[in-house]
């Protein structure tokens, strides 16, 4: 019964109290940070939106100035102002981008599930445009869309000779072309979701509709994607956030051109606060992306946080 | 997976063997649309620019040349140098090695006390970080410029490191407390009673098991401070800026003849790294990709 | 070795109070084993002993020592955990001799200490293997011997069996017994498996929703409960309760069973006294262990407490040595434990003899044992 220690701390001293500090003490540099540099610049960000700062910040208030600016001749169909435009496209960019990428990648994973030889070869290949960078698949995309070179000569030099193809200095198109290289970057990742959902899925469901004589095509329908749904729920949310975010495919494919055609709120953001000097009004724009992300974001969040602590 | 519709003998009937050409003709052919932009940069990327003007996107180079590959990496213009993208790619180097190595750890102690020394209030504060995943870093551009300017690290490649080490806190946080929840608390306590404590206990019982986690924040973490343009286009110099920024204005230059093959080359240099990354650690890479996009 | 003393401990989690104020004595070299269903609040109470939670209010002391604000490293105590917690990296040499280092024991002393903890336990061979790779037996005498390793004052288990299969089960639950007879060092035990509280305990304490029921000798809780849920929890299978009619006749009070055809039987349970007056004519309920309800009985001759009553079978579960038959009385089941040979067949009659004896009474409102 050899305990040196006994005796040494029979009231709890100060070291006692350091340590029982000290997990606090660990995370406090990183809860300062991210209360600074988080909520602090959200913040920031906010007041600046309410100023009328250009060049440089100004710290007096004009109240809601630059949103009544944002949101002056706010017409969408068609859209007027460069906002509008902004908005517009984002509706039409995220819609098509995510349909796409999850009937894309509902599909692989579905066709994927099937007991493949080399699952992993084609998983690979799948995957991969989820490790480029977007500046690095929207140069690709930009030289495929090559007006002149890309697509276009390609089918022309397969016998069509008149075959034109020309979205991306189109601006009725271009917003499509920032679609296609963004499906095809992400579908890969949605399949990877739908795949690890698929797995997840009971076998002996699916034994009992085959003893039951369904048809393979109907226990997917009316079965397996029905239990897919938190799945589709987690795909559509990260894809609606890569959508409000997306600002490299767009800089790099069109710089927002034609025009401001393709403008998206991220881009238009950064145009305005940083190579137009109208810092007020970027902000008002990135509190407007801001509030839109976490409209969407606090609910999942809550909701999965929730569940998970519900399931423990 | 196994046991999952079983082949039955009488089913390997013409059908189900039409259906199954079905199926992998369907792979394949995805297959190729994955691969195809790919094979279009690499070949462009091998041509000369009479080869480019002449053929098609799929065609085969008449002479394979790396004339575009040396030009890429030391002298094509972008933007104003002409000194290829040898630089920020070393720029790119010099700043993701710090960083990453930086946010991996302190996110490795964050999740530590988040998830076994739990206190008053740490969940909340936890779900407060977590939001910081999810923010569009548009709503910090304009004050982490104005402060970086403060600090004096504005425009340079310190200051990437800094603001790459800060809003990926968060991730890394994220990845290793939910790591960590998974080591039973039993185990904890059995080491106070064992007579181990804060330090201690991180050292000689956590981080021995932590090394799948460690891969995957540091795979996580690598991949996106390498791909980040945003931070890279907002924050830099002209002498810091990251391999991503340089690619963007080298495909964007409208000035003198477009060398498409250049682009290519430029652009494939730029992607490799990661590339490497992800077919070398393919499945760490994954379950960083579902764990920092699914659950934060 | 060392005493254990806990007074009006509570504890709050949040809004949640887990323990509502438990005392318990625990002499030095006791073997005390804690009962009651999942979540009452066992772990809870181990934490705190160990020192893993902070205690809302009363006090604690091991040996003469209050303990409430002393780290868990410094009260000299070991506990075996129900996951059994060996630390994954390291190998069961390193798991044993960890409390050791961290307590800056010489080199030497730690060898000889692993060494001989290890031959006790008989897990030399393994001294080299990671958890990882050993067996649900293994790993838990790896936990028990990283306990005895450190040679505390006070051992807790909390569950340690409950991972094991049925069969390794009983047979770590004798080596305990063994192991305690040997170093003969304080055990606080907790399980919810009444049979391991049985045969190991020198006293146990039945808990539930944070309470100590009933805190008294094994021998004693099966033969005395002092309420429905000490009685019903302790004793396999169950004791049976039945609602009846307290009825006084001459100065004999007398229960009143009826059978599914509407036969009755008046059956005594001793004579009037006053601590059973308030329920006369009133409701009571019977509580009598299925052992109790038989064909026959070795003393029988003679005895005068064992009445004869007549039921039909319902259902019959051979068990081997015994089978147990259902028959319903008052409209409840009932369950009899019987010689396989005297069972009959379901639907049919059967004359059972009842040993009134060891019949108890509980009051229905406070569920509290009444009279005796
Ligand atoms: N850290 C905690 N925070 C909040 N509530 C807790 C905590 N630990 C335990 N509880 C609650 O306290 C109650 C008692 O838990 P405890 O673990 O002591 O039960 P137990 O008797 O050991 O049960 P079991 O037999 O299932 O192990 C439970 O209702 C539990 O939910
Ligand atoms: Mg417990």
């Amino acid at each position: 019964m050899q305990i040196p220690m006994r005796n040494k701390l029979q009231n709890p001293g100060i070291l006692h109290r350091i340590e029982n500090f000290l997990p606090k003490l660990v995370v406090i540099p990183t809860i300062a940070v991210a209360a600074v540099f988080i909520y602090g610049f959200i913040g920031w960000t906010t007041y600046i939106s309410f100023t009328d700062s250009r060049l440089l910040p100004k710290y007096e208030l004009v109240g809601f100035h630059q949103y009544v600016r944002l949101f002056t001749n706010f017409n969408l169909f068609p859209p007027e102002s460069r906002w509008s435009v902004a908005v517009v496209n984002l509706l039409i960019f995220s819609v098509l981008f995510i349909v796409l990428c999850i009937i894309i990648g509902l599909l692989l994973a579905i066709f994927l599930d099937q007991r493949i030889r080399g699952e992993g070869f084609f998983r690979t290949i799948y995957l991969y445009p989820m490790a480029l960078s977007f500046i690095v698949t929207g140069a690709a995309w930009r030289w495929i869309l090559n007006p002149d070179l890309g697509i276009e000569r390609l089918i022309q030099q397969l016998g069509f000779g008149d075959f034109t193809f020309r979205w991306l200095v189109d601006s009725n198109m271009a917003i499509y072309t920032i679609v296609i290289a963004a499906v095809w970057q992400s579908s890969g990742f949605v399949l990877a979701l739908f795949l690890a959902g698929l797995r997840g899925i009971d076998d002996s469901i699916i034994k009992a509709a085959k003893v039951d004589g369904a048809s393979l095509p109907r226990i997917y329908l009316r079965i397996v994607i029905p239990s897919l749904r938190p799945v589709f729920l987690s795909a559509v949310i990260i894809l609606l956030h890569i959508s409000i975010k997306s600002f490299d495919l767009v800089m790099v494919l069109t710089r927002g051109g034609p025009g401001f055609s393709t403008d998206m709120p991220a881009t238009f953001m950064y145009a305005f606060a940083f190579n137009r000097g109208s810092l007020a009004f970027g902000a008002a724009s990135a509190v407007i992306m801001f509030l839109a992300v976490m409209a969407i974001i606090i609910p999942y969040l809550y909701s999965e946080l929730r569940g998970t602590r519900n399931a423990r | 997976m196994r046991g999952r519709e079983p082949v039955m003998v009488g089913e390997r009937s013409t059908g189900a063997v039409i259906g199954r050409i079905i199926v992998y003709s369907i792979l394949i052919v995805a297959a190729l649309y994955f691969l195809i932009p790919f094979f279009v940069m690499a070949m462009t990327s091998l041509k000369t620019m009479n080869d480019i003007r002449t053929g098609n996107l799929i065609s085969f180079p008449r002479e394979f040349t790396l004339d575009a590959w040396g030009k890429a990496w030391s002298s094509a213009c972008t933007g104003i140098n002409c000194e290829g993208v040898k630089g920020y790619f070393l720029n790119s180097v010099q700043m993701v090695i710090p960083a990453v190595i930086i946010s991996t750890l302190i996110g490795a102690v964050n999740g530590y006390v988040f998830s076994k020394w739990r206190f008053k209030g740490s969940e909340t504060i936890f779900s407060f970080l977590l939001l910081g995943c999810f923010i569009p870093f548009q709503i910090i551009l304009l004050p982490m410029s104005q402060t970086l300017g403060v600090l004096r690290i504005g425009q340079s490649i310190f200051g990437l490191i800094f603001v790459h080490i800060v809003y990926g806190l968060p991730f890394t946080s994220l990845f290793f407390r939910n790591f960590y929840v998974t080591i039973p608390d039993e185990i904890i306590k059995a080491a106070k009673i064992d007579g181990a404590g804060f330090f201690k206990i991180f050292w000689k019982i956590i981080l021995p098991v932590s090394l799948p986690i460690f891969v995957v924040a540091i795979i996580w973490q690598t991949t996106q401070i390498w791909n980040d343009f945003l931070f890279g286009v907002a924050f830099s110099g002209s002498d810091s800026q990251p391999i991503t920024v340089a690619l963007n204005n080298l495909v964007n230059t409208s000035t003198g003849v477009k060398e498409y093959n250049v682009d290519m080359a430029a652009a494939i240099i730029a992607g490799l790294p990661t590339l490497i990354v992800y077919i070398v650690a393919g499945k760490y890479f994954l379950r960083g990709l579902t764990a920092g996009a699914v659950k934060g | 070795m060392a005493s254990l003393t806990i007074s009006e401990i509570r504890k709050w989690f949040g809004t949640n109070e887990v323990l509502k104020g438990v005392s318990l004595a625990v002499e030095a070299g006791e073997f005390l084993v804690l009962v009651g269903p999942s979540g009452c609040g066992k772990s809870t109470l181990l934490n705190l002993i160990a020192g893993l939670e902070t205690i809302t209010s009363g006090e604690i002391k091991i040996g003469d020592r209050v303990v409430n604000n002393v780290k868990p490293k410094d009260r000299d105590i070991a506990m075996v955990f129900q996951s059994y917690a060996l630390y994954p990296s390291m190998n069961v040499r390193k798991n044993l001799a960890f409390g050791l280092e961290t307590r800056g024991i010489h080199k030497d002393q730690i060898e000889k200490t692993v060494k001989r903890v290890a031959a006790m336990l008989q897990i030399s061979e393994l001294l080299d293997r990671k958890p990882s790779q050993l067996s649900g037996g293994q790993r838990q005498r790896v936990a028990m011997g990283r306990a005895l390793a450190r040679d505390p004052v006070i051992f807790l288990f909390d569950e340690p069996l409950s991972n094991l299969d049925a069969k390794l089960r009983v047979e770590m639950r004798t080596e305990i017994k063994e192991l305690h007879q040997r170093i003969k060092t304080t055990i606080v035990y907790v399980t919810h498996d009444q049979i391991e509280a049985m045969t190991l305990a020198d006293r146990i304490a039945v808990m539930k929703d944070g309470i100590i029921h009933q805190f008294d000798t094994p021998q004693q809780l099966y033969d005395n409960p002092s309420n429905i849920f000490v009685a019903g929890f302790i004793g396999s299978p169950s004791m049976n309760f039945i609602k009846c009619k307290l009825v006084k006749k001459a100065k004999e009070l007398s229960v009143v069973l009826e059978n599914r055809k509407g036969d009755s039987f008046l059956l005594p349970v001793g004579k009037a006294d006053k601590s059973l007056e308030k329920w006369i004519d009133g409701d009571v309920i019977l509580g009598i262990r299925p052992e109790r309800i038989a064909t026959g009985f070795h003393e029988q001759e003679g005895n005068p407490q064992i009445h004869e009553i007549e039921c039909a079978v319902e259902v019959l579960e051979p068990t081997g040595p015994d089978t147990l038959v259902f028959v319903n009385i008052n409209g409840g089941k009932v369950t009899c434990r019987v010689s396989p040979h005297a069972a009959k067949l379901p639907g049919e009659s059967m004359k059972l003899m009842i040993d009134m004896s060891k019949a108890l009474l509980f009051d229905p409102e406070t569920q509290n044992r009444i009279g005796r």
